[in-house]
């Protein structure tokens, strides 16, 4: 079998690579929009939902877009499958190229698990997030998101806030704003920005002071489990200093949008408020995410004869 | 051994950092020990070692290795361990007590010192645990072990640092009342805890959690401040920082009874070779940075650091094959390690090849307060002939698949290298020929 594309990481694409799927997310969206919304392409085609962690919305947005694209799809989740009984990824790998599968798409909760994935398969791996490594379909879906509330991204600015240090969606997210050719700003306490940030991202501590100049607010989910590793005292005072409400949207652009990757937790990172205003561009991200996963599968895949497209 | 033919080793290059010589000469060895030294010793009657453009220098001593017996046989045991120490050029190495049971009391120490000297391989020196079961509560009997007939002299709860430094003093006074010397594996777990790789750009980039250089420096600083007041004899393991070195540095210079070591694959790789999130890059302290290896390499020349030794710690292929925060700490050392250090350290002109021998030999034998003819002494007439022999100048590559060892995980597999053990000798036998040397493996 011959090797095909693979995305890992955004840093995977070039730049007519990242154009070309946002053309194409943008004919699928509107294949959505039809009362049928299935087409043909990649029909006779086996792609393989292999996770590790759960995520409902991340896997039914890759069933969704495979499904409208006519691929067989197969979910394997850590609770229904051998991975219980300790099984490695190794075999799994194995085992599913035995099976002769087209694509795996991989969520995993540690860091790098795609690429071991790559090593040991022949076939198309598609990175849907590994623990605080990267989530590219992500990065994909909200740029999507973005030019179609924006238009024209140069130049824009973007301040991801909240957990930047454990974030996967701000790594692979910083990247991707930046191969668009917006500013992008990390806002954290500094308990949870990474000891090493790449050049290009200006760092700050004060939302307050970063919002005015904000043309989108990328709000990131707060854990629990943060607060008892001392990253801060309680949510109450991350929410106070942190917490995007109605008084912070305020002192922001009239036109600023509003992000988050989901789910949310209201009234920690986000109030309620906001996340139902008109700024917020939340479900339409999710929208974004099958048309968006459909170019992504679609241009691995082939559609056809020829196989993948991107690099 | 009587029946040994005398071995006539012709025409070698013998250096010897015990003594501080170099020079051109024949070496007899009869009876498992250096019977002459000079030029032209006849050959009639004798097995002869064309030594001609080799060097021989004293048998290496490796202070710090893994070899997994007790509880992990089948990731190294005493046998395929010392095996592999020979191969390496190891005449003798210092096993550490993580093992299972860990080796904390007088009774184990000895059954394991009996076996390995029944093995009649390399010889072995055991570290003691510091504390009962390597729990870090209360002490082990370290006196005990010292007085066995393993003669435990140096102490360690290695893999894990001694958290409460009201323990590690009573242990570094303790020790002191019979010349003892403790092993700091320095890491503060508060700052370590859930690390993967140094904390920094690299850490950042594989969204994998970081080891700051703080974790060692923090432990560095207490251990050098407890040594201080003790006037105990502290050994600091494996140091990986810049920051480390400089309080060693300091320390020494006010006359600290402190030493040190550095191991072969924090000297030549930093954390920029991690690639693909390949697990045999997973080391604990963590490859630090281009700057880090630099200091160290540094810190050889200027004496801050007294010893090279391995880390050697095999882990099981299944262990290591796998996703990167599961995998285990740790990588084999003892076959790779003179091969790397000269063509990376010697080889480019960065440290002399005289250094590097007395990092292999005399240094780490002064850490352990081992003597002749325990080991060490230098190559006179009547020392025990544990001796290597050298091969440089021609290309070979690093070939993990014929490793002695049980542990595969070597960084350095595949890799071009302009040194090698042809020979080790083991009380006067030739206990190692390298391929193309009159044999493969430990004859």
């Amino acid at each position: 079998m011959a090797v095909k594309g693979h995305l890992l990481d955004v840093d995977d694409l070039r730049r007519e690579d990242l154009e070309r799927i946002l053309e194409t997310a943008r004919s699928f969206s509107e294949v959505l929009r039809r009362p049928i919304k299935k087409v043909p392409s990649l029909r006779g085609k086996t792609v393989v939902n292999l996770f590790y962690e759960p995520s409902t919305r991340t896997r039914l947005s890759f069933e969704v877009a495979a499904k409208r694209l006519s691929a067989d799809v197969l979910n394997f989740t850590a609770s229904a499958s051998s991975v219980e009984k300790g099984e490695s990824l190794k075999d799994t790998a194995l085992t599913l190229r035995a099976m002769g599968v087209d694509a795996v798409i991989i969520r995993h909760p540690v860091a790098g698990a795609p690429c071991l994935l790559r090593r040991w398969l022949d076939v198309t791996v598609i990175n849907a997030g590994d623990g605080m490594h990267a989530h590219p379909t992500q990065a994909l879906l909200d740029l999507f998101t973005m030019r179609e509330r924006l238009g024209d991204m140069e130049g824009a600015t973007i301040a991801y806030v909240g957990d930047i240090l454990h974030s996967r969606v701000a790594r692979s997210g910083m990247k991707a704003c930046r191969a668009a050719g917006m500013r992008v700003v990390a806002v954290a306490p500094p308990t949870l920005m990474p000891p090493a940030v790449p050049d290009y991202v200006e760092v700050s501590h004060s939302f307050d002071a970063v919002i005015p100049r904000c043309d989108v607010i990328y709000m990131l989910r707060i854990q629990k489990e943060r607060q008892q590793e001392a990253r801060f005292p309680s949510l109450e005072e991350y929410a106070r200093l942190y917490q995007l409400d109605k008084e912070r949207l305020r002192k922001a652009k009239p036109g600023v949008v509003v992000m988050h990757p989901g789910p949310m937790n209201r009234g920690v990172e986000i109030s309620s408020e906001v996340a139902d205003a008109p700024h917020a561009a939340i479900t339409a991200q999710v929208s974004a995410g099958v048309a968006v996963r459909m170019a992504v599968l679609f241009l691995l895949l082939g559609g056809g004869e020829g196989g993948g497209v991107l690099a | 051994m009587a029946s040994l033919p005398d071995l006539l080793i012709r025409g070698a290059r013998v250096v010897d950092p015990f003594r501080g010589t170099d020079e051109g000469m024949d070496l007899l060895v009869s009876r498992g020990r250096v019977a002459e030294l000079g030029k032209g010793i006849p050959a009639e009657g004798r097995e002869v070692i064309d030594a001609e453009g080799m060097i021989v220098a004293p048998g290496f001593l490796d202070i710090h290795v893994h070899l997994r017996e007790p509880g992990r046989e089948d990731e190294e045991t005493l046998e395929s361990g010392l095996a592999a120490a020979l191969r390496g050029g190891f005449t003798a190495v210092c096993c550490m007590p993580n093992t299972d049971p860990p080796l904390d009391n007088a009774a184990l120490v000895e059954e394991m010192a009996l076996k390995a000297a029944k093995l009649g391989l390399a010889d072995l020196f055991i570290v003691g645990c510091v504390t009962r079961g390597r729990q870090g509560r209360e002490l082990a009997e370290m006196g005990l072990m010292h007085l066995s007939r393993a003669r435990v002299r140096a102490f360690s709860d290695d893999g894990d640092g001694i958290e409460d430094a009201g323990l590690m003093r009573r242990a570094l006074e303790y020790v002191s009342g019979f010349g003892g010397v403790i092993v700091s594996h320095p890491e503060d777990r508060g700052l370590s805890r859930g690390g993967q790789v140094n904390e920094g750009e690299v850490s950042f980039a594989l969204g994998l959690r970081g080891i700051p250089a703080l974790a060692e420096e923090v432990m560095v600083a207490r251990d050098l401040l407890l040594a201080g007041e003790t006037g105990a004899r502290l050994h600091l393991a494996h140091l990986s920082t810049a920051r480390s070195l400089h309080m060693v540095r300091e320390a020494k210079s006010r006359g600290l009874r402190v030493t040190a070591e550095a191991t072969p694959h924090h000297l030549v790789l930093s954390e920029r070779d991690i690639r693909d999130y390949d697990t045999v890059y997973k080391v604990n302290p963590p490859l630090r940075t281009p700057e880090d290896v630099r200091e160290l390499r540094q810190a050889l020349t200027d004496g801050t650091v007294d010893a090279i030794a391995t880390d050697h710690a095999p882990h099981a292929p299944e262990e290591k094959e796998r996703e990167f925060e599961y995998a285990p700490f740790g990588v084999v050392g003892m076959e790779s390690a003179f091969p790397v250090l000269y063509t990376e350290l010697v080889e480019r002109g960065e440290l002399p090849l005289m250094r590097l021998l007395d990092l292999l030999t005399r240094g780490p034998a002064e850490v352990m307060g081992l003597q002749a003819p325990e080991y060490g002494g230098g190559i006179e007439v009547g020392c025990r002939a544990d001796l290597v022999l050298l091969e440089t100048g021609r290309e070979w590559v690093m070939d993990a698949g014929a490793f002695a060892s049980k542990g595969r995980n070597c960084p350095f597999h595949g890799r071009k290298v302009k040194g090698r053990v042809a020979f080790t000798l083991k009380n006067g036998r030739v206990a190692f020929a390298a391929a193309g040397r009159g044999g493969e493996g430990v004859g």
